[in-house]
């Protein structure tokens, strides 16, 4: 057992002080530290993109990062995305457009769906699946993941 | 899938990761994005006993008009190389490589100074430095120095870096106006090239090959071909000669040589159009 760090995040606008193990991954601090279970853990490998998270706004694979180099960070989760009872209007678009089947892979479609309308706020049907080539849906959902998040992209316009 | 443990430290400058580096030699790794060590780590592949973060080096992400040539921080993220208007004008080469690498979430990871040190074969923006003659400028305890692509790579996952230097800047030249061309082929959108080709023609045309040999490789048979006057098809034959690809789950070495061929034609006439 390795000396802990001390960090500080903000996980979904709340103030977060922890001592963590170095080799605690960002996943197992959101899932295990934290108590957040919405993120998922996948393929471990950074393959699959269940395990998506946004750290300062931009999607990363949290099975792939240390909670330590989200020391100083805004995370956000899929549990940040509503307000309340209203649905964020990505996951609106997701539920009208029937765009999950299992729903593993939801969280983190929804949280690299986030981070791709902020940095490409109109997309082609390309865009959106160029966008989401990190992110595998084992139940080959991708039609209507890819209709939902072009729905999304025109409600936001 | 847990990395074995290992203590953090945590470098505010260049000078402190090297002394840091310096102080714990053999047993010590360099941390910038962190999307090729950690999966080592993860699978005990890799089990260093310190980990010398460099990840929040600000200083060291930059893309810059040095004069005569480009200059790029090492911690340089592949999304901010993607969206940089001066590679747009001066190396759009390097941009668009940049765009083919892993996935978005990967790209706001990874940097391009963690890509070159990591030495990987199959990674995609080496060969393209390596097509573009770039040189890395290292640091160590003893200063600066500079070495250039074609003297880096020395074998898998093994570079001239030293155990206590730090690469912190890549020096690429302005070649606006230039065509170039990435053909990547591999099973699934986000996975490593299986074998990748780039051409890039500025007057003279360089061609490059990921995942060949142990290192990235020139195409030389194919620049000696076109600098003959031959034609793209004609000197696409020559891809494969003096490469050592390798062979594994998703390529035989032979079926690595046909893609070769297959894939330099295409990106030297789509650096031609």
């Amino acid at each position: 057992m390795s000396a802990p760090v001390q960090i500080e995040t903000t996980v979904n606008g709340a103030p977060q002080h922890q001592d963590v193990e170095p080799r605690l991954l960002l996943v197992q601090y959101l899932r295990d530290v934290v108590g957040l279970t919405g993120t998922k853990i996948g393929c471990d490998t950074s393959s699959c993109g269940a395990c998506t998270v946004l750290v300062d706004g931009e999607s990363v694979k949290s099975c792939t990062m240390l909670a330590v180099q989200a020391d100083g960070s805004s995370i956000s989760t899929v549990e940040g995305l509503a307000s309340g009872d209203e649905l964020h209007p990505v996951q609106a678009a997701f539920r009208e457009h029937h765009a999950l089947q299992c729903g593993f892979c939801t969280s983190g479609m929804l949280m690299a769906t986030v981070s791709l309308l902020e940095e490409i706020p109109n997309p082609s049907e390309r865009d959106v699946r160029l966008g989401l080539e990190g992110n595998l849906c084992r139940c080959t959902g991708y039609h209507n993941i890819v209709q939902a998040v072009l729905a999304a992209a025109a409600d936001r316009a | 899938m847990i990395p074995a443990p290992f203590d953090y430290v945590r470098a505010g400058s260049a000078e402190e990761a090297i002394a840091a580096l310096g102080e714990h030699g053999d047993d010590a790794k360099l941390l910038a994005g962190g999307m090729s060590l950690l999966p080592l780590m993860k699978f005990r592949l890799a089990t260093p006993a310190v980990l010398v973060d460099v990840g929040r080096l600000r200083d060291l992400s930059y893309v810059r008009d040095a004069g005569d040539h480009l200059a790029v921080g090492a911690l340089t993220r592949h999304r901010d190389l993607e969206t940089s208007e001066l590679l747009a004008r001066q190396c759009g080469s390097l941009r668009a490589v940049a765009a083919e690498v892993g996935d978005n979430q990967v790209r706001h990871r990874g940097t391009i100074g963690g890509s070159v040190a990591h030495g990987d074969p199959a990674s995609d923006l080496p060969a393209l430095l390596l097509a573009l003659d770039a040189t890395f400028v290292i640091r160590g305890t003893g200063g600066d120095r500079t070495a250039e692509a074609r003297d880096f790579f020395h074998g898998f996952l093994e570079t001239a870096l030293e155990p206590d230097e730090l690469l912190t800047e890549i020096r690429v030249p302005k070649l606006p106006g230039a065509g170039y061309s990435y053909q990547k082929f591999n099973r699934r959108a986000q996975d490593w090239a299986t074998v990748g080709a780039i051409a890039v023609r500025n007057g003279e045309t360089r061609v490059a090959l990921v995942n060949m040999a142990s290192t990235p490789v020139r195409a030389t048979g194919v620049e000696e071909a076109l600098a003959g006057g031959a034609s793209p098809a004609e000197a696409a034959e020559r891809a494969a000669e003096g490469t050592e690809p390798p062979g594994d789950l998703n390529a035989t070495p032979e079926y690595r040589e046909h893609l070769a061929r297959v894939l330099v034609r295409r990106a030297l006439e789509a650096a031609s159009r």
